[in-house]
């Protein structure tokens, strides 16, 4: 690791500042991509603006049919809340299988969320619900927000204060881990509200999270498995690595989203 | 027995301080004027060291030295070597490659030292490396065993044509030829015996201490052999003379094999330390470990076992290529030659053998003996032909198994080895009662009712350890001898102390060989202290490894308690004024035969120390013994595991749903440990056969570099282990003891992938399992049907 230098800011105006002033600042949430990064020297910011500080970035409240979720809340608080158990029981089950527990522990939606690695779980859920992601300077759609592999819409001194989910009637999350990593080899999210269904894969795409229309125009005319048996993704465009294919990932997605639209009920 | 003797489930002495935090490792010593060396590690596989230059990282803040390859020869520090000498079948020895400890003139894998910066501290040794510029000339690299024999692969060492090191081979050519003609069905298979990283959970670390006053070395490492990591750096390597170095090795967390070797980093710290005029630390990150620490396996064989018309073996015929990395690690060339070779025969009797080994250099790390080491290969090959015959020929694999199994010991193999003892039909009849091998059709049929195929596999295995007899390894090349030493101190009060020469590091020594003094002295377990690890305190040892701190390091303390006995009664015999020869001992109280006139073992004890009841000159005053034990053969462990598999055939996962292990290791000190050792070892092999694998890129890149990419078994990879033992002791050692630390290794991996290949019905199946691999499998088979 680099020598650098720890600033704590109480407020979100406060981190903006020092993320703009300082060059070579990095935000620091729960640490878990950032940190180790650092200790192998592959990163080495001159400034970390530490967000545990900031008034006001944790927390779950429920209000009408959303749910907003604080940058800082971290994994286990999500995995285990009662307000999203009872709202949106599949983005608690999503939390629940991110990492391992030291991760749950430290990681934070709003981390995840920025760093937007192809492999995460979050974005897979903020997309798959059409989430909006809330900044100190705007609302950005979650179909805006992911631009490819750890790109997101966000502006250098822009920082992720809260996340709204809108409750949805259905949905669920299957994912198959990495076994080394636990990040998702493949991941699928499915949603229904009304009419709006979304099939939205994470960890498979060569650039990132993505949506599947051609599975949700299939559960459109009915939402169940069956929809979607003898479709498939095509293998062009999927990642490629030791832990899998693009044809391996591509027929992972058919198998998980019938699986995901199974235990959405 | 006695509560805290042979047979007793006592719990650990050691693990009241390892679960307290109380453990002492090398990392925890710190010594007064204690410098940082961080290693400067070539980038490239292959690749010339053109020109290095450290004046800039001298100059950075803090630095103390900046050394490379060319210092280390000028100071004349001498090459790391491999220990047993393997001769070819043209009668030419091993082309041993010179392994400087840091390279020099070439880098010969990634991870191969070219510089180290030593400085005050950590953060300004790497900062300073930064600061190295180094000249590479980039070499073609290459990093598959499979190529390194082929015209036009690259050169890596000029001593070795075409990488080869040694072409060795054992058993009969002809006699296989003419079995093989004369047979009734042929098995053939191709597999790759997978490269594995050991991953112990503490790192390797080294403190090398010069004191200029007496002019000696002090190394603190992470050792599995003291005196051997001592007694290599002393003649070999030329740090100083053996009575000048001292090796500790405190607590190690895990070993595995991979610190059983002498590495280049122990060897800079104490040149660097004497250079510097301060001890030097080194402790490796996980990243480094993986580059750096000596891999496992790593075979490319073909193999073909031919059978008679009733399904007997007649002949078994092997080739196999074995990556040994970039340089010759300690013993890595024993590893896949009289580790391997000697174990082909397994449970059966085989008439006739050939085994061709040719072992290459390739830029990859080293790779040398891990937990197993050679027997998990020799019973992949063996346990898969045998399974794969079976089916081939419609025979129920545990049929087959019993019609050829050895039946009458000793028994003579057509590979060196005299299996002295054991009963393979009881292992494998209660495996087959434990796994309730008469239900598995049920239970095939229940998971194809959720959609999963079912699959049955096994290892009926064989291990040759408490390694070894001198004369005997000795004459197929061993550079040292495999005894092992004891001295047993008694103290004035009747407390114990047992100097070993093994060394533990995970294996509950301090527990087991305490139980065994406790058991023939009759005192508490509490009484009895084992040391290890430190040459200064113990005579001489020669480690621990090949599961031989039982059969080999119990049996000098067995020896060493025969010494004392003897003593203790003459002794025993002047205080109670009788004659030697009827002197009695048994259960801590001396007696004379016939009376009730007795001392008991304290009183015995001090006497000997205060020497007031018989003339010193008469018997010398004292009660201390050693002794050295050379074992009459190798123990031969054995058993039969059996593993049950549920593969989901969409997505290729497969989960092991049922473990049955039956293992015969004869006497057993301590059951709970045992089962523990058996436990580590299923784990480990399942992890071989399910989830790890060194894999390199063609250039030589460590793909696999980090537990992002490699992955190690979980709790949750395995099912609750039904384990249970069968016992013929071994008539080779005293205790009837056999070893039980590799055992879960070598019978698992085979096991698990007999299990999936009967689950999915294709034999094409590679080590690790990976969902992938098992999906691609199942596509594989699917459109190899659709063709026909």
């Amino acid at each position: 690791m680099y020598a650098f230098t720890q600033h704590r800011p109480a407020t979100v105006r406060q981190a903006a500042s020092l993320l703009a002033k300082q060059e070579e600042a990095k935000l620091l949430a729960g640490g878990h991509t950032l940190i180790p990064t650092m200790k192998l020297r592959l990163a080495g910011p001159k400034h970390l603006v530490d967000l545990s500080k900031v008034e006001g970035l944790s927390g779950i409240e429920m209000k009408g049919r959303s749910l907003t979720i604080g940058a800082m809340t971290t994994h286990v608080e999500v995995q285990t809340s009662p307000v999203v158990r009872e709202n949106i029981p599949a983005l608690a089950e999503l939390a629940g299988k991110i990492g391992d527990p030291a991760v749950r522990h430290r990681g934070t939606i709003g981390g995840s969320l920025a760093n937007n690695d192809p492999n995460a779980d979050y974005p897979a859920a903020a997309l798959g619900l059409g989430a909006t992601i809330i900044t100190n300077k705007r609302r950005i759609p979650a179909d805006e927000f992911f631009k490819g592999l750890f790109e997101t819409a966000l502006e250098p001194d822009e920082i992720v204060t809260k996340v709204q989910f809108p409750k949805v009637n259905k949905a669920a999350y299957v994912k198959f881990p990495n076994p080394a990593s636990r990040y998702a080899l493949v991941g699928v999210f499915v949603s229904k509200r009304s009419s709006e269904i979304r099939v939205v894969v994470t960890g498979a795409g060569a650039n990132g999270v993505f949506r599947v229309t051609a599975f949700e125009e299939a559960l459109k005319k009915r939402f169940g498995a069956k929809s979607l048996e003898g479709l498939t993704v095509p293998a062009d465009g999927m990642a490629s690595d030791i832990h899998g294919s693009a044809e391996y990932r591509a027929h992972l997605i058919g198998v998980l989203a019938r699986r995901a639209v199974a235990a959405a009920g | 027995m006695n509560a805290t003797g042979i047979g007793a489930a006592v719990r650990r002495k050691e693990d009241q301080r390892f679960v307290t935090g109380k453990g002492h490792y090398t990392d925890d010593v710190n010594r007064p004027g204690q410098c940082h060396a961080y290693f400067l590690r070539s980038p490239h596989a292959h690749a010339r060291i053109k020109r290095i230059e450290t004046k800039a990282a001298a100059a950075m803040p803090g630095v103390l030295a900046v050394l490379t390859g060319v210092e280390l020869a000028a100071d004349k520090i001498g090459n790391l070597i491999c220990g047993w000498m393997i001769t070819s079948k043209d009668g030419s020895q091993m082309k041993m490659a010179a392994h400087p400890a840091i390279a020099h003139g070439k880098a010969n894998y990634v991870g191969d030292p070219v510089a180290v910066v030593v400085a005050e501290t950590l953060a300004q040794a790497k900062d300073a490396a930064e600061k190295v510029n180094v000249d590479y000339e980039l070499l073609p690299a290459l990093a598959d065993p499979a190529k390194a024999q082929s015209e036009g692969a690259p050169q890596i060492h000029e001593i070795a044509a075409r990488n080869t090191i040694y072409q060795w081979h054992l058993g009969e050519a002809k006699a296989v030829e003419v079995a093989f003609n004369s047979a009734k069905h042929v098995t053939k298979l191709d597999f790759i015996n997978n490269r594995l990283v050991p991953n112990a959970i503490e790192p390797r670390a080294a403190i090398g201490e010069y004191d200029s006053g007496s002019e000696s070395l002090t190394l603190w490492n992470t050792t599995q052999n003291p005196h051997v990591a001592r007694l290599v750096m002393s003649a070999f390597v030329g740090l100083a003379p053996e009575h000048k170095l001292r090796v500790i090795a405190p607590d190690v967390g895990g070993g595995f094999g991979s610190k059983i070797f002498i590495y280049p980093e122990e060897v800079v710290c104490l040149w660097a330390a004497r250079k510097v005029g301060r001890p030097v630390k080194w402790v490796a990150e996980r990243s480094e470990a993986f580059l750096t620490d000596a891999h496992g396996r790593d075979h490319v064989t073909h193999a073909e076992m031919a059978f008679d018309a009733e399904g007997k073996a007649t002949a078994l015929r092997v080739k196999t290529i074995a990556n040994l990395g970039a340089y010759m690690s300690t013993f890595s060339s024993s590893v896949p030659t009289y580790l391997y070779g000697t174990l082909l025969s397994g449970q059966y009797e085989i008439p006739a053998i050939y085994c061709e080994v040719d072992a290459v250099y390739t830029n990859t790390v080293p790779v040398d003996a891990y937990r197993g080491a050679g027997r998990p290969e020799a019973t992949f090959v063996v346990e898969r032909l045998i399974e794969v015959g079976a089916r081939e020929m419609g025979i129920d694999p545990a049929d087959l198994r019993k019609k050829n199994f050895i039946k009458n010991f000793p028994h003579q193999t057509p590979v060196i080895m005299t299996y002295d003892a054991g009963d393979y039909h009881a292992s494998l009849k209660k495996a087959l009662e434990v796994a309730d091998y008469g239900g598995f059709g049920k239970r095939k049929r229940e998971s194809a009712r959720h959609d999963k195929l079912r699959g049955i596999g096994f290892s009926t295995y064989i291990e040759a350890c408490g390694i070894a007899p001198s004369q005997a390894v000795g004459s197929l090349g061993c550079g040292v001898g495999l005894w092992e030493s004891a001295e047993v101190r008694v103290n004035p009060t009747g407390t114990v102390e047992v100097l070993t020469g093994c060394h533990q590091h995970g294996q509950g020594h301090e527990t087991t060989f305490a139980q065994v003094v406790s058991e023939r002295l009759g005192i508490p377990l509490e009484n009895v202290s084992v040391l290890h690890g430190d040459t200064d305190k113990v005579q001489f040892g020669m480690g621990t490894y090949g599961s031989r701190s039982g059969a080999v390091g119990i049996s000098a303390i067995v020896k060493a308690l025969d010494k004392i006995e003897a003593k203790a009664k003459k002794v025993a015999a002047h205080m109670l004024e009788a004659a030697e020869g009827d002197i009695v001992f048994a259960d801590g109280k001396f007696t004379v035969a016939g009376t009730d006139k007795s001392s008991a073992w304290g009183e015995v004890a001090l006497n000997a120390y205060t020497a007031h009841k018989f003339a010193g000159q008469e018997l010398e005053p004292g009660l201390k013994e050693g002794a050295f034990y050379d074992p009459t053969n190798f123990t031969f462990p054995a058993g039969c595991h059996i593993c049950e598999v549920e593969v989901d055939p969409q997505t290729g996962e497969s989960e092991i749903v049922a473990w049955t292990a039956v293992d015969d290791f004869g006497t057993v000190i301590n059951p709970m440990i045992v089962e523990g050792q058996v436990h580590g070892g299923i784990a480990q092999g399942v992890g071989q056969a399910l989830l790890e694998g060194a894999v390199y890129d063609k250039d030589g890149q460590l793909v696999t570099g980090s537990l992002m990419d490699y992955c190690m078994p979980r709790a949750h990879d395995l099912p609750a282990l039904k384990v249970e033992m069968t016992r013929t002791p071994s008539p080779s050692n005293p205790l009837g003891i056999k070893g039980c630390g590799e055992a879960g290794a070598i019978a698992a991996p085979v096991a698990v992938i007999n299990a999936i290949t009967d689950a999915i019905g294709s034999e094409d199946l590679a080590m690790p399992a990976t969902a992938q691999a098992v999906w691609q499998a199942l596509q594989k088979a699917q459109d190899r049907r659709k063709a026909a």
